[in-house]
C-alpha cells in the first residue's frame, strides 16, 4: 500500500469518495489503493470515528458490512484493523484500514456510528486483542471470558501443549 | 426475574443462550450469548492450502453449504484473475438455487414447528430430501459438498442429472402451494406472527441485519441484483419485497423467493452451456485423472498441486454473495504464498442475531420463540 503524507495519490484523486475524505480532512488518510475494483483507504487510527461519521451522514454508507482484523506480526506496525463498509444508493462498497503498534493495540468504537459495529468489535478484540474505547460492553464473544491469549494472532500457536 | 433460554432451548437451532430479563411474561431486556459452536475455523484457513480450505466452508453454514463453497471459490478466483467456464458458473447458479431452496425449507419446517404447527415439517422435509440426494448425486455428499472448486467444479455433472432435477423442479411449485394451504391464511399462523418482531429500516440497518428480513422491511437490495456474480446478471427473477417488516413478512418474502429460485434453476437447466466444467489453469486446477496418467507433465502439476498447493498473488479481496440468509462475504487476504494469509468470513447470521434485542424487547416471551425463527440463524455460521 503506498504511503502518503496529507496528500492523495495519483490514482486515488479521480475518486469520488477518496476526494471527499480527503477534503472532510487532509490528515485523516495516510495511504490507499484501488486494487481489483476495491477501494481501500487507510485511516490515521485517531480520526476512524469522526471519519465514519462522515461517510455515513454525508456519503451514504448506511451500512456497516464487518470489522475484523488482519496480523501482520513480526512487521510493524503490527495490527490492521479493517472495516468494510457499504453504501445502497448509489451501490458501492469501501473497505476502510487502521494500523495499530505493538502488543496492546486500541483504538476508538464505532458503536456511536453503527450500533451494529458491537458484536463485530467484540469479536476483533476476542480474537486479535485489539481494544476498542468507548465499547459499551467490551468482553469476549466467541470464546469463554477466562480464555488466555488472542487465536488469530500469528504467534498463537495451533498445536503442541500449553505449558 | 433472569431467564436462560438455551444453550439447549428447542427454538434456539443448536445452541444459543439468550439470558432474559423479565417482568412477569414480557421481556425487559435480552442478551444473546454465542460462541458454544466456535470451532477457530477462520484460524484453520492459514494453514491449509487454498483448495483443501474448501472443506471448511462446508462447515460454517452447514444448511447452505455451497453458498459458501462458492463465495470463497469467487474471492480466491479473483486474486487468481481466473475465468470460470459458462458450463461450471450456470451449474453453480442451479445448485446454489437449490441450496437456497432446501435451506428455506429447513426453515420453514422447524419455524412453523416452534410455533405449532407440526405438519409443515414434515411436508417440507421430503422435499429437502430430493434436493439432498440431488447434491449426493453430483458431489457424492448430501450436506458437507465441496463441489465448487477453485477454477470450477470438483466432478463433472453426473449421467441423468438433469433428468433428476427436472422431476423435481416441476413439482416444487405445487409443494409450495401446500406449505401455503397449510399456513399463508391459518388463523393460529397470522395471530401468532403478525405484527410480532416488528423492526423499522433504520434500525435493521444499523444493526447490520441482511437479506430477507430487509427485504421484508420494504427494501428491494439482493446482492445477485446489485453486484452480479457468477453470471446472475443473465438470469430472469424477481426481488421479492413485503413492508410490514413482521415475522409474517419475512414468511411471505422466504416463500417467494422459493419460487424465483425455482424460475432461476429452470432457466440454468434450460440454457445450460456445453463446454468445460472447469477452467484450462494447469498449476491451478487438477488434471484430469486420464492426462494424470498418461502424460508427465500433468502428473508434475498434481503433484505440486496436492503436496504444496499453487500460490495466490498477494493482494486482498471482499466478495459478497446473497445466501440464504443474506449478505454472506468472504474478506481474503494473500501474502503471494500457497495458503490463505487470513480469511474473514462476514456471515449473514452472526449480523443478523445481533438484532435480536431490539426486535424482542417489551414483547411476551412466546413472541421470541416466533422472533427468533423469522431471524433464520444457523449457529455454525454465527460461531464459525
Amino acid at each position: 500500500m503506498t504511503r502518503t503524507e496529507g496528500m492523495l495519490f495519483e490514482p486515488l484523486s479521480d475518486d469520488p469518495i477518496a476526494a471527499a475524505v480527503h477534503d472532510f480532512d487532509p490528515a485523516a488518510i495516510a495511504g490507499g489503493a484501488l486494487a481489483r475494483g476495491e477501494l481501500t483507504l487507510e485511516i490515521r487510527p485517531e480520526a476512524i470515528v469522526a471519519v465514519c461519521q462522515f461517510l455515513k451522514r454525508e456519503q451514504g454508507f448506511v451500512r456497516l458490512s464487518s470489522i475484523t482484523g488482519v496480523d501482520r506480526h513480526p512487521a510493524e506496525p503490527r495490527f490492521e484493523v479493517v472495516y468494510h463498509l457499504h453504501s445502497l444508493q448509489p451501490e458501492r462498497r469501501l473497505r476502510l484500514k487502521c494500523r495499530l503498534q505493538g502488543e496492546a493495540p486500541e483504538i476508538d468504537s464505532v458503536t456511536p456510528v453503527w450500533r451494529g459495529a458491537d458484536w463485530y468489535e467484540r469479536e476483533t478484540f476476542d480474537l486479535f486483542g485489539v481494544r476498542f474505547r468507548n465499547h459499551p460492553c467490551l468482553r469476549r464473544i466467541l470464546l469463554p471470558d477466562d480464555w488466555e491469549g488472542h487465536p488469530l494472532r500469528k504467534d498463537y500457536a495451533i498445536t503442541g501443549t500449553r505449558v | 426475574m433472569l431467564l436462560n433460554m438455551g444453550p439447549q432451548h428447542p427454538s434456539t437451532h443448536g445452541v444459543l443462550r439468550l439470558e432474559l430479563e423479565l417482568d412477569g411474561e414480557s421481556i425487559v431486556d435480552c442478551r444473546p450469548e454465542i460462541g458454544y459452536l466456535h470451532t477457530g475455523i477462520e484460524k484453520e484457513f492459514e494453514v491449509k492450502t487454498y483448495q483443501q480450505a474448501v472443506t471448511l466452508t462446508d462447515r460454517v453454514d452447514y444448511l447452505a453449504p455451497l453458498s459458501n463453497n462458492l463465495c470463497y471459490c469467487l474471492a480466491v478466483e479473483r486474486l487468481l484473475e481466473l475465468e470460470v467456464p459458462p458450463r461450471a458458473q450456470w451449474t453453480r447458479v442451479m445448485l446454489t438455487e437449490l441450496t437456497r431452496i432446501a435451506s428455506h425449507l429447513v426453515w420453514l419446517g422447524t419455524h412453523a414447528m416452534d410455533v405449532g404447527a407440526m405438519t409443515v415439517f414434515l411436508y417440507c422435509f421430503r422435499e429437502r430430501e430430493e434436493i439432498l440426494r440431488l447434491f449426493e448425486m453430483f458431489s457424492g455428499q448430501r450436506m458437507m459438498t465441496s463441489y465448487f472448486r477453485i477454477g470450477g467444479l470438483a466432478l463433472e455433472p453426473p449421467r441423468g442429472w438433469r433428468e433428476r432435477v427436472e422431476s423435481f423442479i416441476q413439482t416444487i411449485d405445487s409443494h409450495i402451494d401446500e406449505y401455503e394451504d397449510l399456513l399463508t391464511e391459518n388463523r393460529i399462523w397470522k395471530q401468532r406472527t403478525r405484527g410480532v418482531g416488528q423492526m423499522a429500516l433504520e434500525d435493521l440497518l444499523d444493526w447490520g441485519v441482511t437479506g430477507p428480513m430487509l427485504r421484508a422491511a420494504g427494501l428491494a437490495w439482493d446482492i445477485r441484483k446489485a453486484q452480479p456474480y457468477s453470471g446472475y446478471e443473465r438470469f430472469d427473477f424477481e426481488v421479492p419485497v413485503e413492508t410490514a417488516s413482521d415475522v409474517y413478512a419475512r414468511y411471505l418474502v422466504r416463500i417467494a423467493e422459493m419460487r424465483q429460485s425455482a424460475r432461476i434453476v429452470r432457466q440454468a437447466m434450460e440454457g445450460m452451456p456445453e463446454g468445460p466444467w472447469k477452467a484450462d489453469a494447469p498449476g491451478i486446477v487438477l488434471p484430469d485423472r486420464e492426462k494424470m496418467k498418461t502424460q508427465m507433465e500433468a502428473l508434475i502439476y498434481h503433484f505440486k498441486i496436492v503436496t504444496e498447493g499453487f500460490r495466490v498473488p498477494a493482494g486482498e479481496v471482499y466478495q459478497a454473495i446473497e445466501s440464504p440468509r443474506g449478505e454472506l462475504a468472504c474478506y481474503v487476504v494473500s501474502d503471494g504464498g500457497p495458503k490463505p494469509f487470513r480469511v474473514h468470513l462476514r456471515t449473514p447470521s452472526f449480523g443478523n442475531l445481533q438484532a435480536v434485542p431490539a426486535m424482542v424487547r417489551g414483547a411476551l416471551i412466546a413472541d421470541v420463540i416466533a422472533a427468533l425463527g423469522s431471524v433464520d440463524f444457523v449457529l455454525g455460521d454465527t460461531d464459525r
